[in-house]
């Protein structure tokens, strides 16, 4: 089975499921729909059915063909066809920064270990690891730097900034 | 230079634990070969013909004299007693075991320095000018905006998987000494009318295959928006750079396909919402801050120059040595001096651990305790005092470190080839030393004026044959090693690639092809022209009647 890790936890019981390509669409339960789906729904219908709604695309996207479905989305899973493929990190930059995408961030496909912090640092919050991972390895990930040159999330100002403004204080 | 604090120190600290975890799981099988490929090449480490070769940073070019002890120890401790510096100012190391690079990367950290992005399609160590901060010719001194870049670009969370590798190089003076012209992102300082400081911006420059000339698409940068604007770039690139074929992945592919205005538009649209971010704005304390570490050494006011007058009447070989392997300083006393790691003999950037300690005592002795790589593959010794060069001649004399060759023909550069590639088509090292016999004639060598000869052992041109005047490229000819040269390239400002000669020459050839090419050049050459000159006025067709007229 795949794990799943939000917020740095391990997730046992995950409300969110991927709808398949021909799969028919469940009335109820929080659904993750590939693009090209969810215009097609979002086309057919104006009844989002009782549960909440998440977006599946690709790293290749431009964030602006998305950008208009945000405001409707608890959900972005970005799928990473190869740990290698950086795309998919530039586009959630996009999606938080230059979006203002607040909602979860999940990165699927083939994702491991060793991109996790990578992943958190442009924006992802939640990941599901490949099949066979072992997640409390995994969240190790998290813990082997204490900071970086670049700002994190939360902070103001990257480290060379940081420590330039201390010493000129 | 820039000086580590705690931060710095426990970012590699935690890099080197990280990667010895990372080794740990490949070595268990948790990690499968593909998995590890690019976390390794991230950290440097390659798995060459023989052994791991493991490629340690050099931020653009500059190193203390005890990180030099600690290259040294090295190379005694995990390799077979030297190194090899390279073409972006980095040194190699060809033999360390797989399970002792964690070790190696920890003894490292120990003096403030590592392995971080030299490989992988990451951004690498940013190169600069060898003579910043003394040239004579120059705007404004590089290196601390080539350390903010490398703050910046350290463990990057968005491009760190990008298309290909991605290399910067940053110069400050009016004569390009960095190739800001072949490289992925070439910046060049200059003041605007209002005498604002600010970059020029090249993109799209690069050598391997498709050799290419960079683009500028922004004349003027203000430097406080040089973050952003790199950012920018970046993702353009990351984003839009192919994947499908590693040989047409680099940007300057993409900047070709979209076209260099299309390119430049795509990226100021994506400036226009990273430009004004706080975090990527440069304020001019941070500038300031970083430019503290850069500042020059303290040197005598004046310095007698009696005692370098009577050693250059005195003794020829030193003024041959003077005249040849060191140059103009800004400050009127002092010279840089080169450290030519190019003696007959021995292959090209090569350096033993004897010889690296001794250049660190001379370096405290006589230079303030700095050193530098030029990307020719040579140290310097960047501020000596004229009344003490002939004492450091002797000293580099007794190592066999003063070969007065620099700029001159056997002054290659070269990479390792197939003594050491996995990737080679041909030998280069031994093609150098050939030539190097060949032409044992320092007086002609003299005569002959600045030359530059480079050497790559495959198309992917590490060694920069294309930007060189007379390039050598290794192929592969029905498994025998053969050689194509190429004449008029140039990575200063008149930058362009070399055109392709003709048909390769087999290896026994190379050294006798050269020296026709050589003697032909000496018969057209007007005065004291040099090859270059002489190759835009006359063209290819008379080196290549001569060459292939005495081959067939
Ligand atoms: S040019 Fe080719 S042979 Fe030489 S170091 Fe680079 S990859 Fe190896």
């Amino acid at each position: 089975m795949q794990q799943l890790i939000r917020n740095r936890e391990l997730v046992e019981a995950d409300r969110w499921r991927l709808v398949a390509d021909e799969e028919s669409l469940p009335g109820t339960g929080d659904l993750i729909l590939p693009l090209d789906r969810y215009l097609e729904e979002r086309a057919a219908s104006d009844d989002r059915g009782s549960g909440r709604r998440g977006l599946l695309v690709d790293g290749t996207v431009p964030a602006e063909d998305i950008a208009p479905l945000l405001p409707e989305l608890d959900l972005v899973a970005i799928r990473f066809p190869s740990f290698a493929d950086g795309r998919g990190y530039s586009l959630a930059r996009q999606l938080r920064l230059n979006h203002r995408y607040t909602g979860e961030l999940r990165a699927v496909g083939n994702v491991l270990r060793d991109q996790l912090a990578y992943m958190e640092r442009v924006g992802f919050d939640s990941y599901l690891l490949e099949e066979g991972r072992d997640p409390r390895d995994a969240l190790q990930a998290f813990r082997e730097f204490s900071g970086y040159y670049q700002n994190a999330p939360l902070e103001q100002l990257p480290r060379i900034q940081r420590r330039a403004r201390r010493k000129a204080a | 230079m820039y000086d580590y604090d705690s931060h710095d120190r426990r970012l590699v600290n935690e890099r080197v634990a990280q990667f010895r975890d990372q080794t740990r799981r490949y070595l268990a099988g948790e990690l499968s070969e593909d998995e590890f490929r690019p976390l390794r090449l991230m950290n440097g480490l390659y798995i060459q013909r023989h052994a791991p070769m493991l490629r340690v940073s050099i931020p653009y070019g500059l190193l203390s004299s005890s990180q030099l002890r600690m290259l040294a120890s090295i190379a005694r401790r995990y390799d077979r007693g030297y190194g090899h510096f390279t073409t972006r100012q980095n040194i190699q190391f060809n033999w360390p075991a797989l399970e002792r690079v964690p070790d190696i990367l920890a003894d490292l950290a120990q003096v403030d320095m590592h392995a971080m992005q030299t490989s992988g399609n990451c951004i690498r160590n940013v190169t600069s000018d060898h003579l910043a901060g003394i040239a004579p010719d120059e705007i404004e001194d590089p290196r601390p905006y080539c350390e903010l870049i490398r703050q910046w670009a350290t463990l990057h969370p968005e491009f760190s998987y990008l298309p290909r590798k991605f290399k910067i190089a940053v110069s400050g003076a009016r004569r390009d000494r960095a190739a800001t012209q072949v490289h992925d992102i070439g910046l060049q300082l200059v003041r605007n009318e209002q005498g604002e400081l600010g970059m020029q911006v090249l993109v799209g420059g690069g050598l391997g295959r498709t050799p290419i000339i960079g683009e500028v698409i922004r004349d003027f940068l203000p430097v406080r928006h040089l973050l952003s604007y790199l950012e920018a770039i970046l993702r353009v690139y990351n984003l839009l750079g192919r994947r499908d074929n590693k040989y047409k992945a680099r940007i300057k592919i993409l900047v070709r396909a979209m076209g260099k205005e299309q390119f430049a538009a795509r990226v100021e649209r994506e400036w226009s919402s990273l430009r004004d971010r706080p975090e990527l704005t440069l304020a001019q304390d941070d500038i300031e801050h970083m430019k503290r570490f850069f500042r020059p050494a303290t040197r005598a006011e004046t310095v007698n120059s009696a005692p370098l007058d009577a050693a250059l009447a005195a003794d020829p070989g030193f003024a041959r040595w003077y005249r040849h392997n060191t140059v103009e300083h800004r400050q009127p006393g002092y010279r840089a001096v080169f450290v030519s790691l190019k003696a007959p003999g021995v292959p090209p950037g090569d350096m033993t651990a004897e010889q690296m300690e001794h250049v660190a005592d001379l370096s405290d002795a006589y230079s303030g305790g700095e050193l530098r790589v030029s990307h020719t593959q040579n140290l310097l010794l960047a501020d000596v005092r004229t009344d003490h060069l002939e004492r450091l001649w002797r000293e580099l004399r007794a190592s066999g470190l003063a070969t007065p060759n620099i700029g001159t023909l056997t002054d290659m550069i070269c990479c390792p080839g197939l003594d050491f590639c996995a990737l080679a088509n041909a030998g280069s090292i031994d093609v150098a030393q050939a030539i190097n016999q060949e032409f044992d004639d320092l007086d002609y060598l003299y005569d002959l004026g600045e030359l530059r000869v480079n050497m790559s052992g495959c198309m992917n041109a590490c060694g920069h044959h294309h930007m060189a005047h007379i390039g050598i490229l290794g192929v592969d000819k029905k498994g025998q090693e053969f050689y194509q040269l190429t004449l008029g390239g140039s990575s200063a400002n008149d930058a362009a690639v070399g055109d392709r000669l003709g048909p390769a020459v087999p290896k026994q050839d190379v050294s006798a092809a050269m020296r026709t090419l050589i003697e032909t050049f000496v018969e057209l050459r007007e005065g004291e022209e040099g090859f270059l000159d002489t190759y835009r006025r006359v063209g290819l067709e008379p080196f290549k009647e001569r060459l292939y007229a005495t081959t067939d």
